[in-house]
């Protein structure tokens, strides 16, 4: 037995790439980029998106019957709160160090705007099973992003991934640095992740024409 | 001075849109034409400078440790720093509001240009960040928190009104076709995000640059300050072994 149908698998996999949230639908952008310096810190962030999106769109599918739709935004807001105060205080827990290095980022994504998105779209009309797919899906298109964008940043800026060299020692010329390779520190700072981003798109579009926007 | 040193401050070197990020979602949703992008910019304005000051007042009586203390000196050792994600966000959505009905009550036509924008600025994160960042940064006082809020703000409308400009102008340009729209906007943001960056040099001074870098940066001069200290650990077991062949 197929563990789940073609129509439930679609949720999970078109976000990925043709229904992309940060390429296509344009949202989420706000506390992605600034992180992606370090692919851990990246890794980290993607892990934090799929655990609120995949509760949170249970859990609002759960009460869609019983919000007023006037009051609804706050409702939202709330139940995103409660998951974000506890990804946040698990991270204090036990991994002081990263929860330092995203800082703020991590209550940003109370106001991620896929969150709200998907709240909006998908679980005020469906059933939590659907919600949850959808939300999982939603948010793993998210982190692939993210994850792209941290890994290029990394290797291309600091000449290491998860804080591991793998290019060679700077210091010691060894390995690539040996034939006068530098890292460009420009990759580190906040204007490339927004470059590299729009890169992405760029390879994207130019594989699947029907996204073309119209100028 | 403090105030205009932290007005300019939070305007360009920390610049919202620039340099951290915040509020993307709407900046590039509502950047195609400049009338509208006004429209949001000053709504932004005038929801930072009412929620930054209030979040200010309620970290600073409510949830810091200690913070109780007025309460009786028995609530010395509480600690609500936990809540603060929630508390902001409450506050901030139900400000939202509040400044909605007042608005439309008392002034229609500005009501007419800002309302459709106000619902949106609930979530836009520049909102929640500039809250977040108030108590990450401890401003000390509310009238720097307000200074602060203003600051934001105007950074964040600047940006958008920059972008939306340019945006009704590429649309006569022969951009690639791939990245027409999205991705021609991200790699020009990208662009004017190195040019906000010279501004950096505004206020001289070597620690002000220092608190002005956002944590991220810290780390990565933490990482450099590592590599450095890992040179002068070879240097020195260099100097030991020249020193021994010596002797």
């Amino acid at each position: 037995m197929a563990l789940l149908s073609k129509k439930d698998a679609k949720l999970i996999t078109d976000p990925l790439a043709d229904n992309n949230p940060i390429t296509i639908q344009v949202l989420g952008i706000c506390s992605a980029l600034a992180i992606t310096a370090e692919l851990n810190a990246s890794l980290v962030m993607a892990v934090s998106v799929i655990f609120v999106l995949g509760v949170g769109n249970v859990v609002i599918s759960l009460m869609r019957n019983i919000i007023p739709s006037k009051i609804r935004i706050i409702v939202q807001l709330i139940v995103v709160a409660f998951l974000v105060i506890i990804v946040d205080l698990v991270l204090k827990a036990f991994a002081y160090e990263l929860s330092k290095t995203l800082s703020v980022f991590i209550g940003l994504i109370i106001t991620n705007c896929i969150i709200m998105g998907r709240f909006e779209a998908f679980a005020l009309a469906n059933g939590p099973w659907r919600a949850f797919l959808d939300g999982v899906g939603n948010a793993l298109g998210y982190g692939v992003i993210l994850i792209i964008v941290g890994f290029f940043r990394e290797l291309l800026g600091s000449g290491t991934l998860f804080g591991i060299p793998v290019l060679g020692d700077p210091i010691a010329k060894t390995g690539l640095y040996a034939f006068g390779y530098e890292n460009n520190g420009f990759m580190i700072m906040p204007p490339m992740a927004l470059i590299v981003v729009g890169l992405i798109i760029w390879v994207q579009r130019s594989k699947n024409e029907a996204l073309i926007e119209e100028n | 001075m403090e105030y205009l040193e932290l007005f300019f401050k939070s305007i360009f070197i920390d610049n919202m849109v620039f340099s951290v990020f915040l509020g993307m979602c709407s900046y590039l949703a509502v950047s195609k034409k400049v009338s509208t992008a006004v429209g949001l910019g000053a709504a932004v304005i005038f929801v930072l400078a009412i929620t930054v000051p209030l979040n200010w007042w309620i970290d600073q009586y409510l949830l810091q440790p200690g913070a109780l203390v007025w309460l009786g000196p028995e609530y010395e050792d509480y600690d609500l720093g936990f809540l603060s994600f929630i508390m902001f966000i409450a506050t901030i959505a139900t400000m939202v509001q509040l400044v909605e009905i007042v608005v439309e009550k008392f002034s229609p036509a500005l009501y007419n240009s800002l309302g459709i924008f106000l619902p949106l600025i609930a979530v836009n994160c520049a909102i929640l960040g500039g809250s977040l960042f108030m108590q990450s940064r401890e401003i000390p006082t509310l009238g720097l928190a307000l200074t602060y809020g203003v600051g934001s703000g105007i950074g964040w409308f600047l940006a958008i009104i920059a972008i939306a400009a340019i945006r009704e102008k590429i649309r006569y340009s022969n951009v690639p076709a791939p990245l027409r729209g999205l991705g021609i906007t991200f790699i020009l943001t990208g662009l004017m995000a190195i040019g906000f960056m010279s501004f950096g040099g505004m206020l001289t001074g070597g620690e002000e640059e220092e608190s002005a870098a956002t944590s991220i940066e810290k780390t990565e001069q933490a990482i450099q300050v590592d590599h450095n200290e890992e040179a002068l650990d070879k240097e020195k077991e260099l100097e030991e072994n020249t020193t021994a062949l010596n002797q």
